[in-house]
């Protein structure tokens, strides 16, 4: 299978880059890891006039935690994520969702701004980021705007992103003490998308919950942040029935499709289910536990 | 609609005018004839089109060969080393890490990769390693094998001159 011709560039600079794609409009597309635009393209899916390819911007590529924020370029690539040990050690629902991205060749070069931006419903990063209250700033040549991770997706594939805009940081505020995560996937095989996962992303405070943030992927037109589930949990003890109460919360926020991988009924109590663990797991990851 | 490229194949410079749109497998097995890199599902699932971008396994369908520009790139055919098996080739043929073949080059480069970051992988790190390469007709027993077996012959030529300077010194 054969794309459909386009022009490609390869700037050298983010200045460059965004000129490019104010030149193109519409007929622009950014070009990251390319593991999902490469195969829309091959499906003609897409077929966008002009590619911009932003590998060679080497500057694009970083993890920082930097004035309380932890900031991650456009081309911090899934694999990297895998390996990072500021992730494993403080960002726990970062790193369990990294190895569980498609497969490990997919991983060498797919990005995690790349899939947020590609915004597939049943993507996993985009879930992570709503969990974790990440902001997204999307730069084009007039400007950069802050958007909210909740304000960000709009839809199956759709954004905030406009045609002229790069993503070109991710912020997620620094995790403070006695904050856990987890990420819980259920597939049927490595690198397949997920029949459900759920992201949850937990700050303690003296026993109670200061702050919890949940995402469900592929259980709705978009992914979902479970927010009456995460209203319900905040300054309460985390027991087992504010966990149950929160876990049917995010089972009721979900909207999952029948389909070959499960029924309406299943995908929803697996929600549920998951919900549950990922407190639990959380909570014993804020006190230092797992 | 032309772009002249420069790709590092196997060691040697390899330069062609290609289209945007041609993927990096097609250069390979067109221009250069290196038809030892298969499209097996040509949609990013099955690994038999993977080769090293700067030594790290990639899927030859999902990139452009455009973005090979200026890149080493190691297919099947650079494994032969003067004519010799690579220990990881060797391994295969004595394990029998295949019968049909089809799934081999991209099992032999990804295990190439990983063996280089993790010279004594487990079982488990195989298989994990190995998961975005698919295999339908050894049910991967002995390509798991044929790993670990090169993971010790590789191990043991390299401490062969390692142990030779200690001797000297």
């Amino acid at each position: 299978m054969l794309p459909a011709p386009f022009e490609y560039h390869a700037p050298r600079s983010v200045d460059e880059a965004l000129d490019l794609l104010d030149q193109f409009g519409d007929e622009g597309k950014v070009l990251a890891g390319g593991q999902s635009l490469i195969p829309l393209l091959k499906l003609r899916f897409a077929s966008p006039g002009h590619l911009v390819d932003i590998n060679k911007i080497p500057e694009l590529d970083f993890i920082e935690e930097r004035d309380g924020t932890l900031r991650i370029g456009p081309l911090f690539r899934h694999k990297a994520a895998e390996r990072s040990s500021l992730l494993a050690s403080r960002y726990h629902v970062m790193a369990d969702a990294a190895p569980m991205i498609a497969d490990p060749i997919i991983r060498n070069r797919g990005t995690i701004a790349g899939s947020v931006a590609h915004a597939d419903p049943s993507g996993d990063w985009g879930t992570v980021l709503l969990a974790m209250d990440a902001d997204l700033v999307l730069r084009s040549k007039k400007g950069s705007r802050t958007v909210k991770a909740r304000d960000f997706f709009s839809g199956p594939f759709s954004t905030a992103l406009e045609a002229n805009e790069i993503l070109t940081e991710i912020r997620i505020p620094a995790a403070k003490a006695m904050t856990g995560g987890a990420y819980l996937k259920l597939e049927r095989k490595v690198g397949d998308f997920a029949t459900v996962a759920v992201a949850v992303h937990l700050r303690m405070d003296d026993g109670k919950v200061g702050s919890a943030g949940i995402g469900l992927t592929a259980v709705g037109p978009q992914n979902i942040k479970a927010e009456k589930a995460e209203a319900s949990l905040k300054g309460v003890r985390l027991d087992d029935a504010a966990i149950k109460q929160a876990a049917a919360l995010a089972a009721e926020a979900s909207d999952p499709k029948a389909d070959h991988r499960g029924s309406v009924e299943y995908k929803r109590n697996v929600v549920r289910v998951f919900t549950e663990r990922g407190l639990k797991r959380a909570s014993e990851r804020a006190r230092g536990g797992g | 609609m032309g772009q002249s490229i420069t790709v590092t194949v196997n060691g040697e410079q390899r330069s062609a005018e290609v289209e945007p749109r041609l993927l990096l497998v097609h250069f390979l097995r067109e221009k250069l004839r290196l038809t030892g890199t298969h499209i097996g599902c040509d949609t990013t699932h099955c690994g038999a089109c993977t080769v090293l971008v700067q030594g790290t396994p990639v899927k030859s369908c999902t990139m452009l060969a455009v973005q090979a520009d200026g890149q080493q790139v190691t297919t099947v055919e650079g494994l032969l080393t003067a004519g010799a098996l690579h220990p990881i080739q060797a391994a295969f043929k004595q394990e029998h890490g295949l019968q049909c073949g089809f799934c081999t080059p991209g099992m032999m480069l990804t295990s190439i990769a990983l063996l280089k970051d993790n010279p004594d992988p487990t079982d488990d790190d195989i298989r994990w390693a190995l998961s975005g390469n698919i295999c339908r007709c050894t049910g991967y027993m002995n390509i798991v094998k044929a790993v670990k077996s090169a993971a010790v012959q590789m191990k043991a030529a390299a401490a062969v001159p390692a142990a030779t300077a200690a001797a000297r010194s």
